[in-house]
């Protein structure tokens, strides 16, 4: 069984439209706007449609881990707070929030964005990179526009001040270690077409999904597949060429 | 030539059985050369609390979870961030094969338990946890295989080691139903190029068809004992 408007979804592919009346391969706008919050070391809001997402980077100095010794600490969170949709719940992250912070991790990370060798302070002290992302309207693609969010408010980031073992939050300079810019494209299948950049209505009627993150190189540093249904090899050659081709309007957003 | 010896496109020793276990409906242990996993299968079972239910179909509910002692350094019980996104993606990967609308407002609960881990984990609960189900009774379109591939040294790779891991260009996670011919989980850490990507999923995709063989196997077994 299925919904109304998962039909209605359905039969619109069938025909090679959508909903908003974009075309199957069509991303929808993104705007980007940087060094909005203040108290953050970096920020960006993205509009991705209806979809709109704040990341904050916040930086500390603390202890490497063990098994990295000589390299800085990125972590990435993310919030589905509960006025984006009517569907959120306050609370502990759920898997949804779970899964948007690790993937948007591994683009960050795998891309090798920061050059974490280079966030080492002495033996005993490392830069320690928060990006929180926080979703203030939600309308489907939360992993692009997230990953847009996270590398265009890293890219922006002013490093605070270090001196006599504290943080001086109020002298702000220098750039992160910056070394490459990766980009997420993600594609739905639902009833057997592609659709690139899914809206919340497309997503709840999709059948798969894949996230591809490419790096300035075309080289592709992440992936995650969701969705209960599988696609065959074809159809991930497709969602790869789609990636490279969809990154670059993406890209040209970011500056 | 790899540092166990093995050819590039070699699994590492490989052992599966079916029905391992008394009070799981399907179980099944799953031995991927030092990885080892476990995996017992409840239900189609009534599904509590009710607003899970699902009015067309089963809801299939997964839990990875590593056992303390079963990596290097001890690993602190209960579910991180981590393998709850496990749980989810091997969730969906198991999903494509089972008949979920034979079984509206039930659910089907899936538990893996990694008992000793040597990279490709999900893979080897994934592997296991298919042949719970089989071994459960569910119906099925067919089983799903699971290994992990990458590209060391500009060889690829299949069925990373940990060390492997730590130098692979990349490390590709891909889940397969052969009776499908369908992709069912894919991941990726890394950097590799897009016919690189293309060609690692190929060698997985290889990998999963020879799990394939010994699930089979391992199910065969079971009732051919049964029977004697």
């Amino acid at each position: 069984m299925m919904t109304i408007d998962e039909g209605y979804v359905h039969e619109l592919a069938e025909k090679g439209s959508r909903l908003d009346g974009r075309r199957l391969d069509e991303f929808r706008n993104a705007e980007i706007e940087t060094n909005l919050i203040k108290s953050a070391e970096g920020s960006a809001q993205v509009r991705l449609g209806n979809t709109v997402v704040i990341a904050g980077v916040k930086m500390s100095v603390g202890e490497p881990f063990e098994d990295k010794p000589d390299e800085g600490v990125l972590m990435v969170g993310a919030e589905l707070t509960p006025l984006a949709d009517p569907d959120f719940e306050p609370g502990p992250p759920d898997i949804r929030s779970i899964e948007v912070a690790r993937v948007v991790d591994r683009t960050v990370r795998e891309s090798k964005m920061i050059n974490v060798k280079a966030l080492k302070i002495d033996d005993e002290h490392v830069w320690v990179v928060n990006v929180d992302l926080h979703v203030m309207n939600f309308d489907g693609n939360l992993i692009d526009a997230g990953s847009l969010a996270a590398v265009a408010a890293l890219a922006t980031a002013k490093m605070p001040k270090y001196e006599n073992g504290k943080v001086n939050y109020d002298e702000r300079s220098g750039s992160l270690p910056i070394t490459a810019m990766p980009v997420s494209v993600t594609t739905v299948k639902i009833n057997g077409k592609l659709l690139v950049d899914p809206s919340k209505r497309e997503e709840n009627a999709a059948d798969a999904r894949l996230t591809v993150s490419v790096k300035n190189d075309g080289n592709i540093c992440s992936l995650q597949k969701g969705g209960t249904e599988g696609f065959t090899t074809e159809e991930l050659h497709e969602m790869l060429r789609l990636a490279g081709e969809k990154q670059k309007s993406l890209r040209d957003s970011l500056k | 030539m790899r540092a166990d010896g093995r050819a590039s496109e070699e699994l590492r020793e490989l052992v599966v059985k079916a029905g391992v276990f008394k009070n799981a409906e399907g179980s099944a242990y799953v031995k991927m050369g030092n990885t080892v996993a476990v995996a017992g299968v409840y239900g189609p079972r009534e599904l509590f609390p009710k607003f899970l239910q699902k009015a067309d179909r089963v809801h299939l509910k997964c839990r990875y979870n590593m056992a303390p002692f079963s990596t290097k350094d001890r690993k602190r019980p209960g579910q991180d961030r981590r393998s709850q996104e496990i749980s989810k993606v091997v969730a969906d990967a198991l999903e494509p094969v089972i008949f979920t609308k034979e079984f509206p407002k039930t659910g089907i609960d899936i538990y893996i338990e990694i008992l000793q881990g040597d990279a490709g984990t999900r893979c080897a609960g994934i592997n296991a946890a298919s042949v719970a189900l089989a071994d459960a009774g569910i119906p099925m379109r067919g089983l799903v295989a699971a290994v992990a591939a990458g590209k060391v040294d500009g060889d690829y790779v299949l069925d990373l080691t940990y060390n492997e891991e730590e130098k692979t260009k990349a490390d590709v996670p891909v889940a397969y139903a052969p009776s499908m011919k369908k992709i069912t989980l894919l991941q990726m850490d890394g950097d590799l190029s897009q016919e690189d990507v293309k060609n690692v999923v190929d060698v997985a995709i290889k990998g999963c068809e020879k799990v394939h063989e010994a699930q089979v196997g391992a199910l065969k077994n079971k009732y051919k004992e049964a029977m004697l």
